[in-house]
């Protein structure tokens, strides 16, 4: 077996969308409770994909300046979640969360602060309901606010190995009526995409009652 | 005339975890599974579906969309929105359409009220 084989089968690969869109729904819930407008989501992408194909895919949609909350988590799977989005929307996402009536200086004055918490807010509400399903606790690390390219967030992560090949999460979101848009991104790699993974069997013969062996 | 619940999703997990549920509550009724809103307006259109259950996000038209559609020619089906997504935009619009919500992920308490409703609803309907 090389380590580039897909290490997910079809309805391991589903069960992993399904917990990753019940995550961002619910902190699209909480985050739409914060700017007082609808999130709109798209649909999840799961993806092993090689950690270089994992920065270009962010690196490419974008040519400008991002800015990003960056929480790292581990427990019995670990990795980095990401919430991203363009530069330019930065203070609108302040304002939206902090009050309309605030001056450019004061959203700049209150921006990280107010980014950070968002991004707390939505990658925690995403985490801790995928660990609950998968009845693993993981530690979130405090949130923090990073600005540059898609390649620079994913770079120095803790996660061992430039070379290998990672699970990468991807979902895109919009605040209706507003000029917000952006990513949430998630990426692990192969030892902990092992881990998930016989996680991930265990949900699914948890729900859907079947024995070790869900061969359909 | 058994009852037939259509179940549209995108996740074959989910459809697996749905179906169990209705399975366990309503053991007669006949589940009929769809992966996305086109299959489901198709089997709608065939006829037999007595109410469905939709997941929200999905690709191509979501479950709010799709409601909708079957809305348009089935003004009594029974209808839930199955998703954890719980806006208060997506309720004030499942509310207009008459389509019930069901928490993901989704547990036979959490569909109970929607089945026991709409099996009473049908029952009436169907003298």
């Amino acid at each position: 077996m090389s380590d580039t084989a897909i290490p997910l089968d079809d309805l391991e690969h589903d069960a992993l969308t399904e917990l990753v869109n019940i995550g961002v729904s619910r902190a699209a819930s909480s985050l739409r409770k914060m700017v007082g407008d609808q999130v709109l989501l798209s649909v999840p992408s799961v993806e092993v994909v090689s950690r270089a194909t994992a920065t270009t895919l962010i690196g490419q949609r974008e040519s400008e300046l991002l800015v990003a909350v960056r929480q790292d988590f581990d427990g019995a799977f670990s990795g980095r979640a990401l919430l991203i989005f363009p530069e330019a929307n930065s203070l609108e996402l302040v304002r939206a969360v902090a009050g309309a009536a605030m001056t450019a200086a004061e959203a700049r004055e209150i921006e990280d602060e107010a980014l950070s918490e968002t991004g707390n807010i939505v990658l925690n509400g995403c985490l801790a309901t995928m660990a609950n399903m998968l009845r693993e606790p993981l530690h979130m690390s405090l949130p923090q606010v990073v600005r540059g390219s898609g390649r620079q967030f994913f770079e120095q992560t803790a996660l061992a190995g430039d070379e290998g090949v990672v699970l990468f999460l991807y979902i895109n979101f919009a605040i209706s009526g507003r000029d917000i848009r952006g990513y949430i991104a998630m990426l692990m790699d192969l030892p902990s995409l092992e881990t998930l993974r016989g996680l991930i069997r265990e949900f699914i013969n948890r729900v859907t009652g079947d024995g070790p062996g869900h061969a359909e | 005339m058994s009852i037939s619940v259509l179940i549209v999703d995108d996740s074959k997990l989910a459809r697996i975890v749905i179906g169990k549920a209705v399975a366990a509550l309503q053991p007669d009724w006949r589940r009929i599974e769809a992966s996305n809103a086109s299959e489901a307006i198709a089997l709608v259109r065939a006829g037999g579906i007595d109410l469905a259950i939709l997941d929200f996000n999905m690709p191509g038209h979501n479950g709010l969309d799709l409601a909708e559609m079957i809305r348009a020619d089935h003004p009594d089906m029974p209808l839930a929105l199955a998703t954890a997504n719980v806006q208060d935009e997506l309720i004030a619009r499942a509310r207009t359409i008459g389509a019930a919500f069901i928490a993901k992920p989704v547990t036979e308490e959490a569909i109970k009220g929607f089945l026991s409703g709409a099996a009473l609803k049908l029952r009436g309907a169907r003298g």
